[in-house]
């Protein structure tokens, strides 16, 4: 029934679980391998058995992508409020706090200036592990101070997305982060701005719906989900057979809403030839 | 509730009543309920007062958009289909005379008995219908027609072929043809106006709601379902994150909530499309004769304004 569905959720909806919450973290779901942490780390958290892409953490993908010692980040005093005294099972400023702990992130998102193989760059990446990703005023503030950063020094953005979605415990004003950070994409582009759009596992629901999908170039990590409603609530909510690949990046792509795949090891020089191509060098020839 | 808060709150009751969007006939009858209502929130708005709004918002009588055109727009002229696909009945477009002046409307619809509400998708739209509605934006654009939305969904459909026909991108671009557009653009909020369904039509320079209407991130069963891990929490959920019209004011999130005739909307529906008009008019009349690039960049900034942060 229309009642019963959601559409926007903090989630994970979509990881195989076999032995039910007790699979290790740094144990492959696809194919069981077992990693050390740094042995992971050192391989993008891609497993180098079966190809799995791991869920990776902003600071380490931040690491990755920009050059040693060039990332600079912005806006890192922007934290969460609790604007409506939210409490569940648990209050909201709790959930928060630990997310905070268990991170060592001040918010789902982490943006600043970088340079990519010498490119000036702006870099905005989100990290699933912090409340799922999901936006609520914080990231959107922040994911907009990352388009004015890029739009003031001419330079492209790169966003880095992994979100539930929108932020339940802020209600409607994280509904409103969905219109604000358009409208920041919007003055990006009229400003001449780029937007690079990287999608990870997953990029969902509100974050889908909005500036994630607006990249001049969208690009998607192998198997990710990308879809505006998880499989579990479209099953429940119409009782559709799904198809195998329901609203993963393989699928995406083959319906024309991504520009390409690519594994995580092969995303670095791609970025890098864009940004030669979006560079001014190379406009005015 | 923090005195930052409380000022915030008091400069937005300021302002709602400078805008008297309550117009017509019964003004001070209005105005006179209008401060109850405030009263009513300054004691904080009861779990109870919530509930019945969102009960209201999806009453079986309550008026939808078809409701309104027939009564508040003259000459109507519906558009059909987004020149690809399909032609979503979800969603309406159409063009009609407002008070002397042609405007484009956009409008969720629901259904009223069974096969109608089949054929409309409960008023659940699918990419198509978002980009039948982008269609009718960019023709409003082109030809300066004013642009009125009407908001009444659960949400944007979750099915498989919507996925696959881009449902999160068309909801995306539909608020960034919103962000370009140089003509007004009025919203309302006339029943559920339920997460990225609801904001893909309503990035305006005044979005109003209806006193019984609510405006969500998410259901409340679905918040329910997902943070009390049983959907029957419904009421919980929905004290807990306020889709109501007083707290979607309180926040920042609309700009003036338009009354319903005593009961609610479903009770009359000539008076609340009256009321409706009304209220229209007036939030038009402020921005109507605004040069584009300054409606633009007012619109944007208004929702760079949104969210509280620390």
């Amino acid at each position: 029934m229309a009642e019963s569905r959601i559409d926007v959720s903090i989630e994970r909806k979509d990881e195989p679980q076999p032995a039910e919450g007790k699979r290790h973290p740094n144990t492959c779901p696809s194919c069981g391998s077992h990693y050390r942490d740094e042995e992971l780390s050192s391989a993008l958290r891609v497993c180098r058995q079966c190809g799995h892409h791991f869920p990776m953490p902003a600071r380490e993908r931040i690491a990755h992508l920009a050059d040693p010692g060039t990332f600079e980040e912005e806006a890192a005093d922007v934290r969460s409020a609790d604007p409506l005294e939210f409490f569940d099972l648990r209050p909201y400023r709790e959930r928060l706090a630990e997310a905070e702990l268990q991170t060592g992130l001040g918010e789902a998102i982490v943006i600043g200036r970088a340079r990519l193989d010498r490119h000036p760059c702006e870099l905005s990446v989100m990290d699933f592990s912090f409340l799922g990703g999901s936006m609520g005023s914080a990231v959107g503030e922040k994911l907009v101070r990352a388009c004015e950063s890029a739009a003031e020094r001419r330079v492209p953005l790169i966003s880095v997305t992994a979100s539930g979605g929108a932020r339940m415990q802020e209600g409607i004003l994280s509904l409103m982060q969905l219109p604000k950070t358009v409208c920041a994409v919007e003055e990006l582009h009229e400003a001449g701005g780029v937007l690079i759009s990287v999608m990870a596992h997953p990029t969902t629901a509100g974050v889908l719906a909005s500036f994630a999908s607006l990249g001049d170039v969208i690009l998607a990590e192998p198997h990710a989900l990308l879809s505006f409603t998880g499989p579990r609530v479209v099953q429940q909510t119409t009782r559709e057979k799904l198809p195998d690949d329901f609203g993963l990046a393989e699928s995406n792509y083959r319906f024309g809403h991504v520009d390409a795949i690519l594994p995580r090891t092969e995303l670095r020089p791609y970025l890098s030839r864009l940004l030669r191509l979006f560079s001014r060098e190379h406009r005015d020839g | 509730m923090t005195a930052e808060e409380q000022l915030r709150l008091r400069e937005r009751l300021a302002k709602l009543k400078r805008l008297s969007l309550l117009g017509g006939t019964r003004l001070s009858s209005d105005l006179e309920r209008l401060e109850q209502q405030l009263e009513r929130m300054d004691a904080e708005v009861t779990d109870e007062e919530i509930w019945r709004s969102v009960e209201l918002a999806r009453h079986a009588d309550r008026p939808y958009t078809l409701d309104y055109v027939e009564r508040l727009l003259e000459d109507f002229v519906e558009l059909h289909g987004d020149r690809g696909r399909a032609d979503d009945q979800a969603l309406v477009t159409g063009m009609g005379r407002f008070r002397g002046r042609t405007v484009m409307l956009i409008g969720h619809q629901k259904g009223r008995d069974l096969k109608e509400r089949t054929q409309r998708n409960f008023g659940m739209a699918y990419p198509e219908g978002y980009r039948k509605a982008m269609r009718v934006m960019e023709l409003a654009g082109r030809h300066g027609f004013p642009l009125f939305t009407l908001v009444d969904t659960p949400g944007a459909y979750p099915g498989v072929s919507a996925e696959q026909h881009g449902q999160g991108g068309a909801i995306a671009r539909s608020q960034a043809v919103m962000a370009r557009l140089g003509v007004p653009v009025v919203s309302c909020i006339i029943g559920e106006g339920g997460s990225g369904g609801a904001i893909a039509i309503a990035v305006a320079d005044r979005v109003l709601m209806q006193e019984n209407a609510i405006y969500s991130v998410i259901s409340p069963e679905g918040c329910a379902a997902i943070l009390w891990r049983d959907a029957g929490e419904a009421r919980k959920a929905a004290a807990a994150f306020k889709p109501d019209a007083l707290h979607s004011l309180e926040l920042g999130v609309i700009d003036g909530i338009v009354p319903e005739p005593p009961g609610g909307a479903h009770a009359d529906h000539d008076e609340a499309a009256r009321l409706l008009g009304e209220a229209l008019e007036l939030a038009l009349s402020e921005v109507e004769g605004t040069p584009p690039d300054v409606l633009r960049r007012e619109r944007r900034a208004k929702f760079r304004r949104m969210g509280i942060y620390a």
